[in-house]
């Protein structure tokens, strides 16, 4: 069992939902991410998805490209996201960590031997925004030949037929993209999302986490009483942005954030609810 | 059943690309799920529409009567001599409404939009002439109209902004990454996945997903289909070589596609040379890049060692793109086209060279053509035939050469 299959799994047990978020590798600079990485499993953090900075992050809004912008001024690359995944994991060996991404730097890496590099710096699940099932037989396999979860993105254009193919070929988690648009945007519609998450549960078997448009407590304590994971992103780029050079305030703030989201989110579930 | 034979002939290379948009290892759909489902509908679409002949009827009398087709195919007869080799034959898409080719797209891809309900349109631009001729076919059609540039773009290019503007589009400057064609590309997407319902998307060349390559590749092919024609009603015969420039590639595609199964033909492609290739500073993926995925398609790229994509350089904001289609990538390294690249210098004295010698101004993306043009010609005997094509007009280039030479116009 992966280390996110095993989270789910420990979560479901406990009644509880996975918080996700989301920073871009090397945001501001390559020294904060490692230590935010532990700042946020401290402040609740279920597994950490970790941006892979590109330099034409096309399904992103304003706030992650301008996080990729910052973190490519100083050549953060995928080897580079590699080794601070690695520096993460002699310090935690429990909490999954999620690599998102664009195709190009995995394709130039060579997909073998980006499996090969993932699995031994203790990468959990791949997510490749540009990458559908349809074209990524060859990357997913060798993913989960070395113990890794291809992650596959759900919208709300995705046909039936559709979500029941990329669940077959995807292990760990669904990510449901949860309004049609990039990320960072205000368009969430929770009654809507609660409603298709239902619906793809009665397809997939899966978990499904819901990302795109969570912004603050309530809105991912709303979310997660339908979805088994929440996934916040700009919400807490935002804060890096505005506490660029100041590595301990953006610790701080991201940390709060997230505690907040933490405590919503667990105060909104049904006791005990296994299901 | 089919005989042996017929089981090993090679495919027609008309024959791509496959029922997933690929061209050998190159093309296919790369692109966030969200947009998965339109661009299928989009295919369906438009797998349906080229098959029905109103469709195509409609087509017709809009490049016929709206566009100007067909356009000439001129013996380019002083230059020709002057070079002292082959005969130049320029097929003169710049005498197109709106002065280049890139209308023939345009215009079948905004009947697509119409006949599936959309009302909005958005694309990209470079140098503001695929901007324009959407932003013209947008006017005709009374759909609104977006258009993104990037910033540093609309400086080069105010003109082109100023005319896209007189259409009733909306110019969106952006201001993200290199702030050009491959950054005003990424938003167009980000916009068309947010507005997908009723938006339609017109990329300006052949790249992006399945089926922008084949679509905008039959638009254009037009090109091809006339030339083919009429060079054997000049000339009583095929000719012997066929060059266009290549930044997408559409207007070298729409040419070479017609050609494509007469292996007697050969054909050259010629990329934005910049400073030079051994500078590093140029936009010719095909000559000096390598096999990656931007943009929707797999292709070949300038990007560095770690998969990023790297900044380009041509004084012709048409070829100043890091991409090119896919399908230039497979006939590449299938050998039937051959990629070059001419540089900023030889482009522009291809520019002068025409202006001239034959009383046409060409566009500085076209010049690139006829700079190799210069080079080939000679090594021809006087009774060999060359085709190049004169994708567009150079008045939009004119500041640009002014301001290169220190003129100030």
């Amino acid at each position: 069992m992966s280390r996110i299959q095993a989270r789910f799994e420990t979560l479901r047990r406990a009644g509880r939902k996975a918080l996700i978020p989301y920073v871009t590798a090397g945001d501001p600079d390559p020294d904060t991410t490692v230590p935010l990485m532990h700042a946020m499993v401290e402040a609740g953090a279920d597994i950490i998805e970790l941006g892979v900075p590109f330099s034409d992050p096309m399904a992103d809004g304003p706030v992650i490209q301008a996080a990729c912008e910052r973190a490519l001024k100083h050549h953060v690359s995928l080897r580079r996201v590699l080794e601070m995944v690695a520096e993460f994991r002699r310090d935690n060996d429990e909490i999954p960590v999620l690599l998102m991404g664009y195709l190009n730097p995995i394709e130039a890496m060579g997909s073998a031997e980006f499996a090969a590099a993932a699995q031994q710096a203790g990468v959990d699940g791949v997510l490749t925004v540009d990458l559908p099932p349809e074209e990524a037989g060859e990357l997913a396999d060798e993913l989960k030949g070395h113990g890794i979860d291809p992650i596959f993105l759900l919208s709300p254009t995705t046909t039936d037929a559709r979500v029941a193919r990329i669940a077959e070929q995807a292990s760990g988690f669904l990510y449901y993209v949860s309004f049609k648009g990039v990320t960072g945007a205000t368009r969430l519609d929770v009654d809507a999302v609660a409603e298709k998450v239902g619906h793809l549960k009665s397809i997939a078997a899966l978990p499904i986490g819901v990302g795109f448009g969570i912004r603050d407590a309530e809105s991912a304590a709303r979310v997660s009483r339908a979805a088994d994971a929440v996934i916040v992103g700009s919400a807490l780029v935002r804060h890096i942005a505005e506490s660029t050079g100041h590595p301990e305030t953006i610790r701080d703030k991201v940390a709060e954030e997230l505690r907040a989201m933490r405590a919503a989110m667990d105060a909104t579930q049904p006791a005990a609810a296994v299901s | 059943m089919s005989t042996p034979t017929e089981a090993m002939a090679p495919p027609h290379f008309t024959d791509l690309p496959d029922a997933n948009g690929h061209f050998g290892p190159y093309g296919g759909r790369f692109v966030a799920e969200t947009l998965m489902e339109p661009i299928e509908e989009l295919r369906q679409a438009y797998e349906t529409l080229k098959q029905d002949p109103d469709f195509q009827a409609e087509l017709d009398r809009d490049l016929h009567y709206y566009v100007g087709r067909p356009s000439p195919l001129y013996h380019a007869e002083r230059w020709s001599n002057h070079l002292g080799g082959a005969q130049i034959y320029l097929k003169r898409e710049d005498l197109n409404h709106t002065g280049a080719h890139k209308i023939n797209n345009t215009v079948g891809q905004a009947l697509l939009a119409r006949h599936m309900g959309k009302t909005r349109i958005i694309g990209e631009t470079g140098a503001g002439q695929h901007g324009v001729a959407t932003a013209t076919v947008a006017a005709r059609l009374g759909l609104e109209c977006v258009i993104y540039m990037g910033a540093e773009d609309m400086k080069r290019q105010s003109s082109n902004v100023y005319r896209m503007r007189l259409l009733g589009a909306e110019v969106v400057g952006v201001e993200s990454g290199s702030k050009t064609l491959k950054d005003a590309l990424n938003e167009a997407m980000r916009d068309w996945v947010t507005n997908v319902d009723n938006t339609f998307y017109i990329i300006g060349t052949v790249a992006g997903p399945h089926p922008y390559p084949a679509m905008v590749r039959d638009f254009q092919a037009v090109i091809g289909r006339e030339a083919r024609q009429q060079i054997q009603e000049q000339a009583g015969r095929l000719p012997d070589a066929l060059i266009a420039c290549v930044g997408g590639g559409s207007n070298a595609i729409g040419l070479f596609y017609p050609f494509l199964d007469d292996s007697e033909v050969a054909l050259y492609g010629v990329e934005g040379g910049g400073d030079g290739i051994d500078t590093g500073r140029h936009a010719a993926p095909l000559c000096a890049g390598r096999p990656g995925v931007l943009h929707g398609n797999r292709t070949y790229l300038m990007e560095d060692n770690d998969g990023l994509i790297t900044e380009t350089h041509s004084i012709s904001a048409g070829l100043d793109y890091p991409g090119v289609g896919p399908e230039h990538a497979w006939l590449k390294d299938s050998g039937r086209a051959r990629y070059v690249a001419v540089t900023d210098s030889e482009a522009l004295q291809g520019f002068h060279d025409l202006t001239r010698m034959e009383g046409i101004i060409p566009a500085l993306e076209s010049s690139h053509a006829l700079a190799y043009a210069t080079k080939l010609a000679p090594t021809m005997a006087p009774d060999q035939i060359i085709i190049v094509n004169l994708s567009g007009r150079g008045d939009k280039d004119i500041h640009t050469v002014a301001a290169h030479e220190g003129i100030e116009v």
